[in-house]
């Protein structure tokens, strides 16, 4: 045991200080398109490529959704980068569907610019071609965002690959110790990055609408309160500091509210806060532990867990305030609900014969579905375009991420490779806007 | 979708290591009402015989102030009765130190959603402070803040770790 802890540091130091998150596809799609996604070729000085090679990450990011099978590069029978280099006889060879093809070239200090061609092979026929320009640093939001490109094409729904996933992790650092970070990483896993670092809880990060700011709680002081810290200059705020419970950070859809838990008054109920003015309204007055606010898409409405009726259920009620209806009915443990971004289904925590897992509720069929299989799923959230769903699991008593698309169909998981990582959030479309 | 051998090892090492850490850990009985999650073990076994403890008595192990940890029935904020001697010791502790302050942690095991959690330990702890001011305790003495599941002090994953992790501790 204690040679095997001594290879382990040395194996841990040679890790970055931010480990990636490694994710695997668990369960994978029958009948998912055959594509194939040559690597692209570089125009540039062939000793100084660049440092991530823009086919393999569209590749890889199409293959996680599940939705499609792209070709090993070691089958391909030729590697086009052109349009006049194609010939679609090797690609229908293959039974290939589509076929997307680029190149890269250098495009000033410090720039690159990025061809690619989508086709489909049994046509003969380009898809649809984009030139992009982009910078050593993008390059990679670049080719996720062609990734989103062809996805959306071929699928007529838009890809959420261009998007980042907040979440917290925990790695125990001496008896009674751990070091709890909120990061940041790309959709992928890649470019992990601690926004907030701490050696007491960190919990319940929430992106604001515009994907520039994560309100969160800290208990930093041994005192509870939500914070919101930009995410690209790291300039915070506290909100809400008050005696009790300052928890569960919600963004109104326009940006300018927040919802959140406040137990100032005695016990846990919902606030709304007016960000710009910190003006507090109470949304609910009950007794009941009433927590985990979720705003719907249209702003007119929140869900949020209440004790209220004996066990947690989610309960709505009009952002106005007045009295709350109960909607969820099957199980009796429902909780940390939130909205899909159509508003139509909700996904939520439940409790089934013991097991918490990840269940979604049509709320206008009613039909109610378990979504996952562990035994302490928690805290889901829905991808900005609504594929997807991402959550907290555990394996072999750590916490890992899960993903499983919204069908049921694909599952994956994102695995840290030290520690615990939890309470995931995707972020929304619109921060990678200044990519673009 | 590759990933560096060396990280795979690392993967491997640290879940080899996990697993190590849970069997060996230690277990307590299921019961958990006599464990005291901070004091050393040494502690129990010093100054026992004959007399007069002369140090402050909330670190004497033969006082019912010794224990600063009690536990709650899942999903349940009652007070449970083996309790009760223990916090009536603390009350008249608190009552005879008038200028003494202690602050209640209340805490969840770790099912279940996290802020719903939070919500649960502050039950615990206010159901602690209730006892201590309904035992004339003055509500200035008491501080709460509820940790949730946030901070377990049984790292495991089953129903006796859950037990040990569902409590509420007194910190003077």
């Amino acid at each position: 045991m204690k040679r095997l802890f001594i290879l382990f540091l040395l194996v841990g130091s040679m890790l970055p200080a931010h480990a990636t998150l490694t994710i695997e596809i668990t369960q994978g799609l029958e009948g998912a398109l055959p594509i194939a996604v040559v690597p692209f070729a570089w125009r540039g000085d062939a000793s100084k490529p660049p440092a991530h090679e823009v086919g393999s990450v569209v590749s890889a990011d199409l293959q996680r959704s599940g939705r499609f099978k792209p070709l090993p590069v070691n089958e391909m029978l030729s590697r086009p980068s052109r349009g006049d280099d194609v010939d679609f006889r090797d690609w229908r060879a293959l039974n290939v569907e589509n076929l997307v093809i680029g190149e890269v070239s250098p495009n000033g200090p410090g720039g690159y610019l990025v061809k690619f061609f989508l086709y489909d092979v049994f046509r003969g026929e380009q898809i649809t071609g984009y030139s992009m320009p982009t910078t050593a640093r993008d390059l990679r939001a670049t080719a996720h965002h062609i990734a989103d490109i062809v996805y959306e094409t071929l699928t007529g729904q838009p890809g959420a690959f261009a998007t980042r996933i907040a979440y917290v992790t925990s790695v125990r650092t001496g008896q009674d110790k751990e070091r709890i970070e909120l990061r940041i990483a790309d959709a992928d896993g890649y470019n992990p990055q601690t926004i907030v670092s701490s050696d007491e809880p960190i919990m319940s990060p929430a992106w604001s609408p515009d994907g520039r700011k994560l309100a969160y709680v800290s208990f930093e002081n041994a005192q509870p309160s939500v914070w919101v810290q930009e995410v690209f200059t790291g300039n915070r705020q506290k909100l809400t500091s008050f005696k009790g419970i300052n928890g569960a950070p919600a963004w109104s859809p326009d940006g300018r509210y927040l919802a959140l838990t406040l137990s100032k008054d005695g016990n846990p109920d919902i606030f709304v806060m007016d960000v710009a003015r910190r003006s507090l309204r109470p949304l609910t007055r009950h007794w009941a532990i009433d927590t985990e606010p979720a705003w719907a898409p249209d702003g007119k409405s929140l869900v949020f867990t209440s004790d209220r009726g004996g066990q947690p259920q989610i309960y709505r009620v009009p952002v106005s305030g007045g009295p709350a209806t109960r909607v969820s009915f099957e199980g009796e443990y429902n909780a940390r609900a939130s909205f899909s971004p159509n508003g139509r289904m909700l996904t939520m925590v439940t409790r089934v014969g013991g097991q918490y897992r990840i269940a979604t509720l049509d709320l206008q069929t009613r039909d109610f579905r378990v979504m996952s299989t562990g035994r302490l799923d928690e805290s889901p959230s829905f991808a900005p375009n609504g594929a997807m769903l991402i959550y907290a699991s555990q394996i072999n008593g750590r916490g890992v991420l899960a993903a499983v698309s919204t069908d049921g169909r694909v599952q994956q998981r994102l695995r840290l490779q030290q520690g615990d990582v939890r309470e995931p959030v995707w972020s929304p479309y619109h921060h990678q806007e200044r990519n673009r | 979708m590759k990933c560096q051998s060396s990280a795979w090892l690392a993967v491997v090492m640290s879940v080899l290591l996990f697993a190590g850490c849970t069997t060996t850990g230690p277990k307590e009985d299921t019961s958990g009402a006599s464990v005291e999650d901070r004091g050393s073990p040494a502690a129990t076994t010093g100054a026992r015989e004959g007399g007069a403890w002369t140090g402050n008595p909330l670190d004497n192990p033969n006082s019912l102030l010794f224990t600063k940890t009690i536990y709650f029935d899942f999903d349940q904020s009652t007070i449970r009765s083996e309790f009760v001697d223990v916090l009536r010791a603390h009350a008249a502790y608190l009552n005879g130190n008038r200028s003494v302050t202690v602050l209640i942690e209340g805490h969840a095991d770790e099912r279940g959603s996290r802020e719903y959690n939070i919500g649960l330990g502050e039950r615990r702890a206010n159901a602690v402070k209730r006892f201590l001011e309904a035992e004339g305790v003055d509500s200035t003495q008491i501080n709460t803040i509820s940790y949730g599941e946030e901070r377990p002090v049984a790292m495991g994953h089953d129903e006796v770790s859950w037990a040990e992790n569902r409590r509420a501790v007194l910190v003077y």
